[in-house]
C-alpha cells in the first residue's frame, strides 16, 4: 500500500514539472518573438542600433549578469538542500537568491533613472525626435528589459512564498514540487537575460 | 519513469557550473570589447547559446530528466530556430 502511494506521488510530481516546462515554452516564445523583432530591425537599421546601443551601460549590464548567474546557482542549491532535507540551508540559499534578485532590480532602477535624466523614456519628446532606428532600439530595450524585470519581480514573489512554505513545512524533503518549479522559473529569468545581455549591451 | 532514483545535484557541481558560466561571461565581455563587426555578433550569440545549454542541462536538471522531456525541450528550441531562419529568409529574399 505504501509502495503504491509513493509511486502515485512520483508520477504526480513528474506531471507537475512537465506542466511547468510547457509554461516555460510559452515564455520562450513570448521573449523569442521580441528577439526576432529586434533581430530584424537590427538588420534593417544597423547604424542607428549601433549608435543607440552605445548609450547603454555595459558595466551595469555585466554586474546584473553576475547577480543573475549567482542567483541561479543559489536557487539550484536551495533545491539540493531541500532534497537532502536541510531546511536551514534551503532558507539561507532562498534568501540569498531573493537578495540578489533585489540587487538586480536596484541596478535596473539606477540604469533606467539615468536614461530618464537624459530624457529617454518610452514616448518622451527626446525619443520622438531621434532617428527611426534609435527610436525602435529604445522601444525594444524598454519592452524587453521591462518584461524581463517584471519576471524578476514575479520570481521574487514566488521565491518568497517558498520561504514561507518551507518554514511552515508544506514544502519539505518529500514534497518540493513547488520549490522545484519556482527554481525552474527562476532559471528561465536567467536564460532570458543571458540572451538579452549580449544583444542589448555588448554588441554595439 | 517508474522507480527512478531522484538525482540530487551536489553543491560542488553547482559551483563548478557557476564558475564556467562566469568564465564564459568574461570571455563574451572581452571579445565584444574588440570590435570585429559581424564576427562579434556571431561569437556573442554562440557563447550565449552555450551558456543557455549549460543552464538548461545542469541547473534545470534536464540532463537527469526523462527522454520525453529532453525531446520536448529540443523540439521547442528547434522550432524556435526554424522560426528565426524562416523569418530571415523571408526578410532577405522577398
Amino acid at each position: 500500500m505504501t509502495v503504491h502511494q509513493t509511486h502515485t506521488e512520483h508520477i504526480d510530481s513528474e506531471t507537475g514539472k512537465l506542466g511547468m516546462w510547457i509554461f516555460l515554452f510559452t515564455e520562450l516564445f513570448l521573449f523569442g518573438g521580441l528577439f526576432l523583432v529586434y533581430a530584424i530591425f537590427r538588420a534593417k537599421y544597423s547604424p542607428e542600433f549601433h549608435h543607440a546601443a552605445e548609450e547603454l551601460n555595459a558595466f551595469i549590464g555585466t554586474i546584473n549578469t553576475v547577480f543573475l548567474l549567482v542567483s541561479s546557482m543559489t536557487v539550484a542549491g536551495a533545491l539540493t538542500a531541500m532534497q537532502k532535507g536541510d531546511r536551514r540551508m534551503t532558507l539561507l540559499l532562498l534568501s540569498v537568491t531573493i537578495l540578489l534578485a533585489g540587487l538586480f532590480m536596484v541596478n535596473k532602477y539606477f540604469e533606467w533613472s539615468h536614461k530618464f535624466e537624459y530624457g529617454i523614456w518610452p514616448g518622451s519628446p527626446v525619443l520622438k525626435n531621434m532617428p527611426h532606428g534609435e527610436l525602435l532600439f529604445f522601444g525594444l530595450y524598454y519592452m524587453m528589459t521591462g518584461l524581463h524585470a517584471l519576471h524578476v519581480l514575479v520570481g521574487m514573489v514566488l521565491l518568497s512564498i517558498n520561504v514561507v512554505k518551507v518554514r511552515a513545512g508544506s514544502v519539505s524533503s518529500e514534497h518540493y514540487l513547488m520549490l522545484e518549479n519556482s527554481a525552474l522559473y527562476w532559471h528561465l529569468v536567467d536564460l532570458i537575460w543571458i540572451f538579452l545581455f549580449p544583444l542589448l549591451y555588448l554588441i554595439t | 519513469m517508474k522507480d527512478e532514483k531522484k538525482h540530487i545535484s551536489t553543491y560542488r557541481s553547482l559551483v563548478t557550473v557557476l564558475v564556467i558560466l562566469l568564465a564564459l561571461t568574461t570571455i563574451s565581455v572581452l571579445i565584444t570589447g574588440i570590435h570585429l563587426g559581424p564576427v562579434t555578433v556571431a561569437v556573442a550569440l554562440v557563447i550565449a547559446s552555450i551558456k543557455v545549454a549549460i543552464v538548461i542541462t545542469q541547473f534545470m536538471h534536464l540532463r537527469f530528466e526523462n527522454l520525453f522531456l529532453k525531446l520536448a525541450v529540443s523540439g521547442v528550441f528547434t522550432l524556435f530556430a526554424l522560426v528565426i531562419l524562416i523569418t530571415f529568409i523571408d526578410y532577405f529574399f522577398r
